[in-house]
């Protein structure tokens, strides 16, 4: 591990944890997006200027809410169900697995997801794109990882749709997810693409992250074997979270 | 590392679809002895209201115990929830309704004066921003804080939240400011 700390490293409180404590890896340079990305001009009075301050991951940031069972029933997986009819589009099967960056399953973890109708409209007073509403479908979703960190939600394609970014802009389909993980420093808000989508070149959204393979990590595969047969398409979209940091036992080989 | 992470997105403007719970903001129920509440503002560069933030608080419970398999001190499960989720309105204010954290070990030794953590997500940020709610009435522990002697002197008030003159009892406020000039002190953890 390089002993060498960023500039922005506060007085002497970013050592190694305390015996005992998990402590939780930094993302790599190039995964997250900038914060400030000016392509992306909602960013322009929003994403703060000053370098952030390094925070040593204490009681509070390795720990975290491990919520969600108690306000999350089995039909909150499937947005297809919840009204008198079924909603217009195209039926598809979105199902992965919640890991750490060790390949740990997370299990037992909230997944909240939202995302536009068909038609490419979401069910929000802000949003006047004029494409139709749909009566039947909502577009909010939730499940908790069973224990092997896999979660399965049951939806309808999002269709894309304009915005006022630049001219012409278009954000591909896409669908929000929201993850907790077990710790505040694993909390993570995304969003899945579909694979192939023409619209990626033009997205300042998809483009903010700086590494190319980083960006294809948001995108699902399509899966026939998650597939069924004359009734929806299957997309695998596994979602990777902080994993533990190389700890120093470890660097130094392993001998306890 | 085996796995490489899953980038952040925004959140977007339409989260009010799927995120907000009904009770998110009220980590405890209003009625309960010692609730507080603390409330501010979001605001943008220009001092404008964000009216699509979400404002996420994670803290420990009145004893400094936190109900989690991974707290070293062991877990103590003393039914509180501990998480807090508040979306903006269209004056850009949060409101959190809890009760008073411990104070808690440092990792590099010390006591941290109590706190919450702060996420704050919104159209417009690529990536959550962390920051830190400390109590103003704290004045010995916030002096000891690690953290807080970690920030800029001059910047340490933009995580103390303050009681409003005349205000209700058990009552805090603190703005967050997402840009320049009096901008909120913001943590990479």
């Amino acid at each position: 591990m390089s002993t060498t700390e960023p500039a922005t490293t506060g007085p002497a409180t970013t050592g190694p944890a305390p015996v005992g404590w998990p402590s939780y890896e930094r993302p790599a340079d190039g995964v997250h997006p900038r914060l400030a990305t000016p392509e992306y001009r909602s960013t322009l009075l929003r994403a703060p200027r000053r370098a952030p301050i390094a925070l040593p991951q204490g009681l509070t940031e390795i720990t975290g809410p491990l919520l969600g069972a108690e306000r999350v029933t089995p039909a909150d997986a499937d947005l297809t169900t919840r009204h008198p009819g079924e909603p217009l589009g195209e039926r598809i099967i979105v199902t992965g697995r919640v890991l750490d960056s060790g390949g740990r399953p997370v299990p037992d973890t909230l997944v909240e997801i939202w995302q536009a109708n068909a038609s490419g409209r979401y069910a929000h007073r802000v949003d006047d794109h004029p494409a139709p509403l749909d009566p039947n479908f909502d577009g909010a979703g939730r499940c908790m990882t069973d224990s092997h960190g896999r979660y399965r939600f049951i939806t309808i394609k999002p269709g894309a749709y304009p915005w006022k970014n630049h001219l012409n802009a278009w954000r591909p389909q896409h669908i929000h997810f929201s993850l907790f993980g077990r710790a505040f420093t694993q909390r993570l808000i995304t969003q899945m693409y579909f694979p192939g989508d023409p619209l990626f070149a033009q997205d300042p959204i998809f483009n903010s992250v700086p590494d190319p393979k980083a960006r294809e990590r948001m995108i699902c595969a399509f899966d026939l074997a998650l597939t069924e047969a004359e009734w929806a398409l299957g997309y695998r979209f596994d979602i990777v979270l902080r994993g533990p940091a190389a700890s120093v036992f470890e660097a130094d080989g392993g001998h306890q | 590392m085996n796995r490489g992470l899953t980038p952040s997105q925004t959140i977007g403007p339409f989260l009010a679809i799927g995120l907000p719970w009904p009770d998110g903001p009220e980590v405890v129920d209003p009625a309960t002895p010692g609730a507080i509440t603390i409330t501010g503002r979001v605001l943008d560069g220009a001092g404008e209201p964000v009216p699509d933030a979400l404002v996420e608080t994670w803290q420990a419970a009145p004893d400094g115990s936190f109900d989690h398999p991974d707290d070293p001190r062991g877990a103590r499960d003393r039914g509180f929830r501990g998480f807090g989720r508040s979306a903006t309105d269209a004056a850009g204010i949060y409101r959190i309704v809890t009760l008073r954290p411990g104070a808690l070990p440092a990792p590099g030794g010390g006591t941290e004066a109590p706190h919450l953590d702060v996420t704050v997500f919104a159209r417009g940020l690529l990536d959550r921003v962390v920051t830190r709610i400390y109590f103003a009435d704290e004045e010995a522990a916030n002096a000891a804080d690690p953290v807080l002697a970690s920030v800029p002197a001059q910047r340490r008030g933009t995580l103390i939240a303050t009681r409003p003159p005349g205000g209700q009892p058990g009552s805090f406020r603190l703005d967050i400011r997402l840009q320049d000039p009096q901008e909120t002190v913001f943590f990479d953890v």
